[in-house]
């Protein structure tokens, strides 16, 4: 696959890599939401982790990828986008945007996909574990991965 | 891109051209242009003189009779002429009935005998396609159990080319022939690689591929028997009945002298070239897996050529893998890799899970590949896993002692 070299920066220099922790201890903290998404047969999973502050921003963004280059560029540059912003905000994310920014070729749209998925569902475990409710309007159980 | 060191690992897709065949080709481009088949002028008489010495080479590698080589364009037009040239001189009822007669081949062939075989189970034969078992070696015992009454062909690859297992060929050879079944074997793997024998090994059609043995593309041959049984085959391309009518065309003079030239080197060094490739696999598929926990090299411990090494590496996947080791070039069973977004068929048939599957490289080998070369890639290996890795959920996942089998992943 040739791609572009935005995907193959994002892909050799990936930002926000990691965890805030264990799966375990994950599970315990409630300023942490976790979203992953894919499945291992498939050839991507993701993982995305967001640490909110009490204003309901993003405070910091961490992410590990099992996938192709593009899937780990898509999760890199979420990461990037949705720190600093507001759950509302981020929510809004759409993977157009990541597949624009990226010039992602056709196939690997659903890499894009992936990470808007991952995006909503860990504001939605966020809101899940504090007992938020979804702003009306929004897709309260578009949590779950597509297709 | 930059002048990074670059490293070809992926032999079993083409090789180079030895600069031995090259030279041997260059006079039949200009001074020895002539078409075989123009009966009455030196030119003519030149080239044909070119082919048939092509032809005898092509035949001593395979221990053939030279009238028994048919010159093709590579190894997809071979297969298709093996496969569809039998079945339709060797059927049961004639087109447009069903039961025309019962084929057997496997799930891990290459295309260019899957498709030709399953172009025919639309036609009104039936195929059975053999599962290979986890060490994916087809044995004649499996082909035994297959036959049936109506058998009247089988078509089992030599040896594999993603994994490089060997086959029982002269097992399912000596089945074949004493049932009255033809045998087709795909060789393009194998033939040029490993001492090849068609009396032996009871062979009755067999496919190779010039730029498979460091000969040019676009040429190939298909050997077919001609005593014990003689096999007769419906031809594909009508025509100027070249090839003893079997494949119509003007000859490639260039590719087929080519082609003998490769024969001709490969038989006098594949003893020497084998032996060092199989110590070079060995070291490549030591040194990766004595470094690395949760990886496993694909196929029979010891029924493989000895240049085709699939490793797959648990936990990071085939196509980041190959943007990690980008000055190696190989090739990947990933998903990502295909066009079709699946994971190998041929890694799948073995039985290797699907994350596995998604997760392999195959490197092989050449006359040219170095033990510095093999070094530097089993270093590059290992470090670009680490990394990934270091990026992957289900390592951290492995490391912190969940069962990423009993995980409920959200399909997609």
């Amino acid at each position: 696959m040739a791609y572009g070299p935005k995907i193959i920066e994002h892909y050799e220099n990936p930002r926000n890599v990691g965890t805030f922790g264990t799966q375990k201890e994950i599970k315990e903290r409630k300023d942490i939401g976790v979203g992953l998404v894919g499945a291992p047969e498939c050839g991507d999973v993701m993982q995305l982790q967001l640490k909110v502050n009490e204003k309901g921003v993003i405070e910091d963004a961490r992410f590990k990828t099992f996938g192709c280059g593009s899937a780990i560029a898509s999760s890199s540059l979420a990461t990037e986008w949705i720190k600093g912003r507001t759950l509302d905000e981020a929510e809004a994310l759409k993977n157009t945007q990541i597949v624009e920014e990226l010039s992602l070729p056709p196939v690997k749209i659903h890499c894009s996909v992936l990470a808007e998925d991952a995006v909503r569902a860990a504001i939605a475990d966020y809101r899940r574990k504090n007992g938020l409710e979804a702003p009306a309007g929004q897709d309260a159980h578009a949590a779950p991965a597509h297709g | 891109m930059s002048a990074t060191r670059s490293i070809y690992m992926d032999h079993a897709a083409t090789t180079p051209c030895d600069p031995r065949v090259v030279e041997a080709m260059l006079p039949y481009f200009t001074e020895k242009f002539g078409n075989p088949g123009s009966r009455n002028h030196r030119f003519g008489w030149e080239a044909e003189e070119a082919v048939d010495e092509a032809r005898e080479k092509v035949a001593a590698l395979l221990g053939a009779d030279p009238k028994e080589i048919i010159f093709t364009s590579g190894s997809t037009e071979g297969n298709n002429l093996a496969i569809k040239g039998a079945a339709s001189i060797y059927e049961r009822a004639p087109a447009g009935s069903a039961g025309r007669g019962h084929i057997i081949t496997a799930t891990h062939e290459h295309k260019a005998t899957l498709d030709p075989c399953k172009r025919l189970q639309k036609e009104g034969f039936d195929v059975t396609f053999l599962e290979p078992p986890r060490d994916g070696v087809i044995t004649a015992e499996m082909v035994r159990g297959a036959m049936r009454e109506d058998t009247i062909l089988v078509s089992i690859m030599w040896a594999n080319n993603e994994i490089g297992t060997i086959n029982e060929v002269p097992e399912i050879g000596a089945l074949c022939h004493d049932r009255g079944v033809i045998f087709h074997t795909d060789a393009t793997q194998w033939a040029g690689k490993m001492p090849t024998d068609v009396e032996e090994a009871k062979v009755d059609l067999l496919t190779l591929s010039g730029h498979k043995l460091y000969g040019p593309k676009g040429v190939g041959a298909l050997y077919v028997r001609r005593r014990k049984p003689r096999v007769r085959l419906q031809a594909m391309i009508d025509g100027g009945g070249q090839e003893r009518g079997f494949r119509s065309g003007t000859l490639n003079v260039t590719g087929i002298v080519g082609l003998g030239k490769a024969c001709e080197i490969a038989a006098a060094e594949m003893g020497a070239d084998g032996a060092r490739l199989l110590a070079l696999r060995r070291r490549l598929e030591q040194g990766v897996t004595s470094r690395l926990e949760v990886t496993q090299v694909n196929g029979h411990a010891e029924r493989r050529l000895p240049h085709i090494a699939n490793i797959s590496f648990g936990f990071v996947e085939g196509e980041s893998l190959m943007m990690a080791v980008k000055e190696i070039a190989c090739s990947s069973g990933s998903a990502c890799t295909s066009a079709s977004l699946e994971p190998s068929y041929v890694l799948k048939a073995l039985g290797v899970g699907d994350e596995l599957a998604h997760s392999s490289l195959r490197l092989s080998l050449g006359r040219w590949t170095t033990e510095a070369d093999v070094d530097f890639a089993v270093e590059k290996i290992v470090t670009s896993v680490l990394k990934l890795r270091e990026l992957s959920p289900l390592y951290d996942m492995y490391k912190e002692g969940i069962d990423l089998s009993k995980v409920e992943w959200a399909h997609h």
